[in-house]
């Protein structure tokens, strides 16, 4: 009982952490579906989070700090395919300066308005969102193996939480049956044939990094709103990176980013369950092994054993009428 | 004459200071097929993509149906009935041939009923068409011919009357190419108007009922396909008289210079391209390869020539072997005498962003003629350049304009020249007059029997038929990696089109 006990809550961490994996994924793969390589997920999550922090803190609604977040990350998409739509500029480029923008103007910003060296400060319940607490999750917590699983595992995560899985089937739906679906897919496959065909690229194309922004946007305020109580500086610790790793083994597929991130996630939970103590036959593992088994698996499993992940054929390149 | 479907009047339009159509006039009658012909930059699909609404015209009018009409996107013109079956198919390659022909026209927010809608309709015109196709298979599943038929379906579900198709046969085999035909007159008979842009002379001949013909940017004439000939249509478009039909004597073939056996040729993937495959080309003969592209002619160039490597089989230059387990240093080739034009100019036979003279010397660029001491000589570079734009007619004769800027031909004109200067005894030719224009098709088919006359050994790769057929004193044709038959300059289209097809003769019969 006791391992199954350990085996729920290292779940329970797993979706936890796994949540804003889940969004900055899914969020990447509206806008690399279209064509346009998003690599500051990192980036406007990061500037998501300090937007919700700062205007939870001093508006005291975790809905503020919802739409602020939204609202930032949006317009840093907006950016993004400002640069790499509208001017057909370097995709890669300009997602690395989005992610440079937001780390270093949070930290200007939150010290300029709050003093506390970049964060934000502690922003208290009512303006975070908390975890919820499912209909029943207390009167069957006693039922043997389903009552923890239900109370303890499905039960007691933020809202937030449960939006980023519902995303995963709405966004197969959006993708798979219906009509932005196919054009989005068609836009990242060959542009040229939405073109002819009398759809606007262009106006396709903002749409899909809007939606880009609009998620990277509910991630960032996971992070300040949920995980946390507030902004802590560079919070995003690199996780719209992991997420873009994770579209890649997904091979750009709402179901199997869902999983990619859930393992992302458990690797994670195991790294916090397991750091410092020893293991057996092994002892005591350095932390940062386990911190950098992410990163590892990572390698491994794109070196070749999730066979070859074939990008939107049209990734990357900005859209020239020809002729 | 019947009611006009398309009528332009007057159209203009100018990229900088290029006037890529001049004051054109054009009127084509409903319920016909018209062909627009001319060369390479003639200005034929700058004035097909004004009438799809890719670019505005700077003045000019066009009606359609007889009502004058402002189109100004794809949108627009699809709305008026015209379709259009581009040049390089606009289809997504990995979705089905139901979702291409919907996308753009789903009519509704969710995908359900437009896709039974789809599907309804696609029966519709496969029974009034004959244009089968399976709607759920994947489009880069499909060979060439059945991707242009889906961008037939696509114009048609669209409901276009009138449909543009932008050099359609460049890609399919001759069989394909009639069955297009067909395909194109039973539109005619349903009361479509076709329009039919090409640059082949035979293509018009055989479908068309009118054709107009273009020349720089201008409607030159236009002419009722019965009252006209090959050779006038070609004068028309080139502006003076063209043979077409390459003029050379007897081949007085002479000792093997190039001698390849039993050659077998794998891809990057590890398919079988090149197997089992012997010939000789001898000095003073042209030996053509033809085929439809992909069946492992362009291995078999790259092999000979030394960048690509063979699973078995020997190649000997001059009676001495060239290693062609390993990849021979093409240098190494060159110096004992073997010449290489590609058949992919911008990838493997220039550097396009290169001037015109770092071309023309390129992979003989360590020959002493153009050093002195370790460094390039770049006066004699530019010399011999100078020379070689002499020789061959390249125009802009500037030596130092970037090769990019060049017209195809010209392009092509600048390899061949590259390659012929260094009098090499073996000439091995991939699709030498792969988009270019009739002018230079004709000049440079005359340097090739030149080549012959002078006593070298050519090696003609091509997937142009009549090229073949003009140029070769023996053809070869290959199918499926093999040399499947050996036919002397006198065969008929018919019969290595069925050898190109893979259907041997009494299979035929059968």
């Amino acid at each position: 009982m006791d391992f199954f006990n350990a085996l729920i809550l290292v779940l329970d961490s797993t979706i936890r952490l796994s949540v804003p994996l889940l969004l900055a994924c899914l969020a990447g793969l509206y806008s690399e579906r279209s064509g346009i390589f998003d690599i500051g997920l990192e980036g406007k999550m990061l500037a998501g989070a300090f937007a919700a922090g700062a205007v939870a803190y001093i508006s005291g609604s975790a809905w503020g700090g919802l739409a602020a977040a939204i609202l930032v990350a949006v317009f840093l998409a907006l950016v993004h395919g400002f640069a790499s739509i509208t001017h057909r500029g370097n995709q890669i480029v300009s997602g690395v300066a989005i992610n440079f923008i937001a780390a270093g103007s949070t930290i200007i910003l939150g010290q300029a308005w709050f003093a506390q060296g970049g964060r934000t400060p502690s922003v208290d319940a009512s303006g975070r969102f908390g975890p919820i607490t499912l209909p029943f999750a207390d009167s069957v917590r006693d039922v043997p193996v389903l009552g923890p699983i239900y109370s303890e595992l499905i039960s007691g995560h933020s809202l937030l939480a449960y939006l980023a899985f519902a995303a995963v089937p709405f966004t197969w739906w959006v993708l798979f049956r219906t009509r932005f679906g196919l054009r989005l897919r068609a836009v990242g496959e060959n542009p040229a044939a939405v073109d002819t065909a009398g759809i606007s690229v262009t106006w396709l194309r903002y749409r899909a990094v809007i939606c880009t922004g609009i998620l990277t946007g509910v991630a960032g305020t996971y992070l300040a709103l949920a995980m946390n109580a507030g902004f802590v500086k560079d919070m995003s610790a690199g996780r719209g990176y992991i997420a873009l790793a994770a579209l890649i083994f997904a091979k750009w597929k709402p179901v199997p980013a869902m999983l990619a991130c859930l393992l992302f996630g458990f690797l994670d939970a195991m790294a916090i369950r397991i750091g410092g103590t020893p293991l057996p036959f092994i002892g005591r593992v350095p932390v940062q092994v386990i911190q950098a088994l992410p990163f590892v698996l990572t390698v491994i499993l794109l070196a070749g054993f999730i066979g070859k992940a074939i990008p939107p054929r049209a990734g990357g390149q900005p859209y020239v009428k020809e002729r | 004459m019947a009611e006009a479907a398309i009528e332009l009047v007057g159209i203009n339009k100018s990229f900088g200071a290029v006037h890529a159509n001049r004051d054109i006039h054009l009127s084509i009658p409903k319920g016909t097929i018209h062909g627009i012909i001319g060369e390479n930059g003639a200005g034929k699909s700058t004035l097909m993509s004004i009438l799809y609404g890719f670019y505005e015209a700077d003045s000019g009018d066009i009606n359609v149906n007889g009502r004058k009409v402002a189109i100004r996107t794809p949108n627009d013109a699809i709305s008026f009935g015209i379709g259009m079956v581009h040049q390089h198919f606009m289809l997504v390659e990995n979705f089905t041939v139901l979702e291409n022909i919907i996308l753009g026209a789903e009519g509704e927010a969710l995908l359900n009923r437009s896709i039974a809608k789809a599907r309804s309709e696609l029966h519709r015109l496969e029974r009034d068409y004959g244009l089968e196709v399976d709607p759920d298979a994947i489009i880069e599943e499909l060979p060439v011919g059945l991707q242009q038929r889906v961008e037939i379906l696509k114009a048609l579900y669209r409901g276009a009357d009138i449909l543009i198709l932008d050099e359609p046969t460049g890609v399919l085999t001759p069989a394909e190419a009639d069955h297009l035909f067909r395909i194109l007159r039973q539109l005619k008979d349903e009361g479509k108007t076709v329009v039919l842009i090409t640059h082949k002379l035979r293509e018009i001949m055989a479908v068309t009922d009118n054709v107009s013909v273009m020349r720089q940017g201008q409607m030159v004439a236009t002419r009722k396909t019965s009252e006209t000939t090959v050779e006038e249509l070609a004068e028309l478009m080139v502006g003076r008289r063209v043979l077409l039909r390459v003029e050379k004597g007897e081949a007085k073939p002479g000792e093997v210079k190039l001698s390849v056996r039993d050659l077998m040729v794998k891809d990057s993937r590890g398919v079988t391209m090149v197997e089992g495959v012997s010939f000789d080309v001898r000095a003073g003969e042209i030996v053509g390869i033809a085929g439809v592209a992909g069946n492992g002619q362009s291995e078999l160039l790259e092999t000979v020539s030394g960048i690509r490597k063979a699973v078995s089989g020997t190649v000997m230059l001059d009676g001495k072997p060239i290693d062609v387990s390993g990849v021979t240093d093409p240098g190494d080739l060159r110096d004992r005498g073997l010449a290489h034009v590609p058949e992919d100019r911008h990838h493997v036979g220039l550097v396009l962003p290169f001037e015109e003279s770092e071309n023309a010397i390129l992979g003989y660029h360590d020959e002493p003629q153009f050093l002195r001491g370790p460094f390039l000589d770049r006066g004699k570079v530019v010399a011999a350049a100078s020379d070689q734009i002499a020789k061959y007619d390249i125009r802009p004769p500037n030596p130092h304009l970037k090769t990019a800027n060049f017209s195809g031909g010209n392009q092509q004109k600048i390899v061949l020249a590259r390659e012929m200067e260094q009098d090499p005894g073996v000439l091995i030719v991939g699709q030498p007059t792969r988009g270019v224009d009739v002018g230079a098709i004709e000049f440079i088919h005359k340097r090739l029997i030149a080549m012959r006359d002078m006593g070298k050994a050519v090696l003609l790769v091509s997937v142009e038929l009549d090229e073949i057929r003009s140029l070769s004193d023996r053809i070869l044709v290959m199918f499926d990696g093999r040399i499947v038959g050996e036919r002397g300059p006198d065969a008929t289209e018919g019969e290595l089109g069925l050898l190109m097809a893979g259907v041997d003769r009494k299979e035929a019969a059968e």
